[in-house]
């Protein structure tokens, strides 16, 4: 069955066809023709997305997220892969559980689900799990993390580097001293948190650990990534290290993009991720930074939570926000609507750096003819509230809730199969 | 719970009895200042001749906030007319009202014993205007918690009627004919900078 | 009012209201018959995740004067270990018909929390290392005792004031009455943006008592530090954190003969105050004490007594 995407703007260029015949962009002009037509006069085509941050939670919390209903969030929020962070339960630090993992992922079939190994096993920051096994599995494990911890140990971070150089991974990095920030440091170290009584995460924290690790990535020649930047000066160093030929990458949240911590002042859990909200200064310089490609990549840290999970006090609650759903809106209210990207930025930002930095085959390819039809529809011009009961996801801790996103994802075709069209997913596409 | 909240407002611990609103209405004067003072005497009298019974072993207890100036009036006229001075006290009623739960958080007013307090002495309790009895029961049980009295009397300065209260006063310095929907003030110089009476309303 | 959530939501009036109505109260604690009955039939649940036998006691007695009944729960180590949120918890305790919930948590926030989930009044008996109000307003009630006016009156607040609810909420409250509060602590003990609050601020306790850092200290309030703070590197030996900044006999000559020596109690000595100054004339720890009963009243009674909000 050929299938025909009718006038839509590439990139937010001019309006084009696009014929698509077993999951390949055949043909690309006007006046195509094909079995299936989807209408899309007035909306953008853009690469499907690829998240290089999802909690799917399964393996063991499959209260608060599983792969099929974290699937469907992400295809619904227009992407077409994402890197399911290894901190579940058991932890993916073996070949047996990220083939799991990506095996689900396939039978689902709504993304790809590209498994993220851990880099030390059990989470432990100790000694290094089966990196090497995870590489050479059928899950072909590309990016390894230990997020959610930092690996802090100087040593084994450098050993985790060089580990990877055989086969292209990357290490992602969680920054954040443990020393400087604990487990229950929670708010930006500032004044609000000084006020609030709640425990400070400064900055340094962060940045600290980021300036370690360019320098362990030039001296190992290894490809370093770090997630979640959220502070200024993280953004100047990682500026630095891409000035000085270090081959670092680097990820925003999109609720780093456009929260500050003064939303704390209630204390409402809901508002409690990790790394935190940090102050309008910061979030200046990671829109900068997103902007002039010191930041790569967005990535959602969506991290789906069971109710019972943030029904405490700020301090006790889990860290997290789901985003996977909300990410390209916020993406357009904080980048396009400020003129900071366009949408050929944006297909840049969300698939084509975040898919060559996870090695992730058939996502992220220019549009055009002999390209696997990856694709994402949005109309850039119709809002929405965010309604989180509406959510495909199980977590319903949005801190977007009753908030007005200026754009929505339309349709999404993996490989050609349409998973989600006029903003719902495809009935052939409902997940087992 | 919809809707939108009001706090609760604050009420004065003096308005209850007399029943005064906010609203200021017509007022005519039922005792002048010079009345004020000579019901005052009278009342000074009508104790004096009670209480020498029992050598003026008594004390008066002031209500807060009007009966307490109306107390150490009237002992100041005992003392000028018997030459005896009666130990005053005040006696805050407002923790024993029976309508706490109607109306706004009132502020307290002061409870001080009287010298030598009251175990076994005749206490006057001494209020402004009689009404419905209740702040007179309430300061009943106030006064239970205080000690235990050879007699409780009651002395007011104005007894306006509709009782609500098996209760009447020992001591009447004037009854006022009133209806219910009227308002009875008694203005005292020490609170309110001049002495009268004043119904308001019809 | 509804709730006492932080001592920053009491106007200068609510306040001074709260201080009078706790010296009405006070009068109670010396009669013979400790009862006064404005709180008949109402519930009060001292509802503590955290330990504080001095606290808890103190609003309990206070309820139990006012005659209301008094339940104590202790929900220590509850919700998160048991898997039971915080949120269940809470709507079990105040679906048992509970007019009032007195809370204290070691979590920062947890009892405004708590008062966005419930119907009932909600008392902040200590939030983490948040706010104290009652602490504040009994320390208060102290030192108006004392010192009659507080307007433009000097207290110094020693101590670890980052880890520091009763500093927070004496800050706030002292200024909102017109006081003016010098912080002492070492910067390690200071927390993040206190210059944006409503005090001064100093790292020298001899310059501060002295009068050179901020003119002269009509009281001082020394806070308790705790000792695990050594571990967490805040300073480096009791001994060295006592010489810095305890209140040794010394320093407490640098005070005018008036000034009076609050602690919020369980006093450390030898560490933060000396035994000298703790067991002089100055000190103000037992007032302290009654005072803290005296008040817990006035906010019960003043919470409680009188109309519940109307819906209009």
């Amino acid at each position: 069955m050929t299938t025909v995407i009718r006038g839509a703007a590439l990139l937010g260029a001019k309006p084009t066809d696009v014929l698509i015949d077993d999951g390949v962009i055949v043909s690309m002009g006007r006046g195509l023709t094909g079995d299936r037509d989807i209408d899309a006069a007035g909306l953008v085509l853009l690469p499907g997305f690829v998240d290089l941050h999802t909690h799917l939670r399964e393996p063991g919390r499959e209260d608060a997220e599983t792969i099929a209903t974290g699937s469907a969030a992400a295809a619904l929020g227009g992407f077409t892969a994402v890197h399911a962070m290894a901190n579940t339960t058991p932890v993916a630090d073996s070949a047996e559980i990220v083939e799991q993992v990506a095996r689900r992922g396939a039978q689902v079939g709504l993304v790809d689900v590209r498994p993220v190994g851990a880099v030390s096993k059990g989470l432990d920051g100790e000694t290094l799990a089966e990196i090497g096994n995870m590489a050479r599995s059928a899950a072909a494990v590309r990016v390894f993390s230990d997020d959610g911890r930092c690996v802090h140990d100087s040593r084994l971070m450098r050993r985790a580097l060089e580990y990877v150089k055989p086969f292209g991974g990357v290490i992602a990095q969680h920054a954040q001293d443990p020393r400087l920030a604990d487990h229950a440091a929670c708010a930006h170290e500032g004044e609000l948190s000084g006020r609030l009584g709640l425990a400070g995460w400064p900055a340094v924290a962060e940045e600290s650990i980021i300036a370690r690790d360019v320098m362990l990535a030039e001296h190992t020649g290894s490809r370093l990534h770090v997630c979640h930047v959220s502070t200024a000066g993280s953004v100047e160093v990682i500026r630095w290290a891409k000035a000085r030929g270090i081959a670092v990458t680097a990820e925003v949240t999109p609720h780093h993009l456009l929260l500050t911590c003064d939303v704390l002042s209630g204390y409402d859990p809901v508002y409690k991720v990790n790394p935190p909200l940090r102050p309008a200064a910061d979030v200046e310089a990671l829109r900068a930074g997103l902007a002039d490609g010191t930041i790569d990549a967005v990535a959602t840290d969506h991290a789906p939570h069971a109710a019972h999970d943030k029904d405490h006090a700020f301090g006790d609650a889990a860290f997290g926000m789901v985003g996977l759903e909300t990410a390209l809106g916020v993406v357009a209210e904080t980048m396009v609507g400020t003129g900071l990207l366009d949408w050929a930025g944006v297909a840049d930002r969300m698939s084509t750096r975040p898919a060559a930095i996870g090695r992730v085959a058939g996502q992220g390819a220019a549009l055009e003819v002999g390209a696997p039809a990856n694709l994402t529809l949005v109309d850039p011009a119709a809002a929405w509230t965010v309604v989180p009961a509406g959510l495909a996801s199980k977590g319903r801790n949005t801190p977007f809730a009753g908030r007005s996103l200026p754009a929505t994802v339309v349709a999404t075709l993996l490989r050609g199969h349409v998973t989600v069209l006029d903003g719902a997913l495809a009935e052939a596409a409902v997940p087992v | 719970m919809p809707g939108r909240v009001r706090m609760p407002s604050e009420a004065t611990a003096a308005d209850a009895d007399s029943g005064i609103s906010g609203t200021s209405r017509p007022a005519s004067v039922v005792l002048s200042d010079a009345d004020v003072a000579r019901v005052t005497d009278r009342i000074a009298h009508q104790i004096i001749e009670n209480v020498a019974k029992n050598d003026f072993d008594a004390v008066l207890l002031g209500i807060p906030t009007r009966g307490v100036p109306l107390a150490h009036r009237l002992a100041d006229r005992i003392a000028v007319f018997a030459g005896v001075s009666l130990p005053v006290g005040s006696l805050d009623i407002t923790l024993y009202r029976d309508d706490l739960r109607l109306r706004g958080v009132r502020p307290l007013g002061a409870t001080a014993e009287p010298e030598g307090g009251i175990d076994g002495r005749t206490v006057i309790l001494v209020d402004d205007v009689l009404f419905s009895g209740r702040s007179a029961r309430a300061a009943l049980d106030a006064l239970i918690e205080l000690g235990r009295p050879r007699a409780v009397q009651l002395a007011v300065l104005v007894d306006r009627g509709h009782r609500e209260l098996p209760i009447r006063a020992d001591y009447v310095g004037k009854n006022l004919p009133t209806s219910p929907s009227q308002t009875v003030r008694v203005l005292l110089a020490e609170v309110d900078g001049r002495d009268a009476v004043l119904v308001e309303g019809s | 009012m509804k709730h006492l959530l932080s001592a920053g939501d009491l106007s200068r009036d609510e306040a001074l209201a709260i201080l009078d109505t706790a010296e009405r109260m006070h009068a109670v604690q010396t009669r013979e018959v400790k009862k006064l009955p404005p709180l008949r039939g109402r519930t009060i649940v001292n509802l503590f995740f955290e330990d504080s036998t001095r606290t808890r006691s103190s609003f309990e007695i206070a309820g139990k004067w006012l005659s209301a009944d008094v339940i104590n729960v202790s929900a220590e180590g509850s919700s998160v270990s048991k898997g039971e949120s915080l949120r269940d918890t809470v709507l079990t305790v105040a679906a048992m018909g509970v007019d009032a919930l007195v809370v204290r948590h070691n979590a920062s926030g947890a009892v405004a929390r708590i008062a966005g989930w419930v119907d009932c009044h909600v008392i902040n008996a200590g939030d983490g290392t948040h706010e104290h109000p009652t602490q504040a307003l009994l320390d208060a009630y102290t030192l108006r005792s004392r010192l009659g006016d507080l307007t433009d009156r000097h207290v110094a607040i020693v101590g670890d004031i980052t880890h520091s609810r009763v500093a927070r909420s004496n800050v706030l409250l002292l200024a909102t009455l017109g006081a003016r509060v010098t912080l002492v602590a070492p910067p390690t003990l200071m927390p993040s943006g206190v210059h944006s609050w409503p005090c001064d601020v100093s790292w020298d306790l001899d310059d501060v008592l002295s009068g050179k850092a901020s003119g002269d200290v009509d009281a001082v309030m020394m806070l308790r530090v705790q000792r695990e703070r050594m571990s967490g590197g805040y300073f480096p030996t009791e001994r060295e954190y006592a010489i810095s900044y305890g209140l040794s006999p010394e320093r407490l000559d640098l005070l005018g003969a008036d000034a009076p020596v609050l602690h919020p109690g369980p006093m450390n000595r030898g560490l933060e105050i000396s035994s000298v100054a703790a067991d002089s004339a100055r000190s103000m720890v037992l007032e302290q004490v009654q005072a803290g009963v005296s008040v817990r009243m006035a906010v019960l009674y003043r919470l409680l007594s009188g109309a519940d909000e109307v819906t209009v």
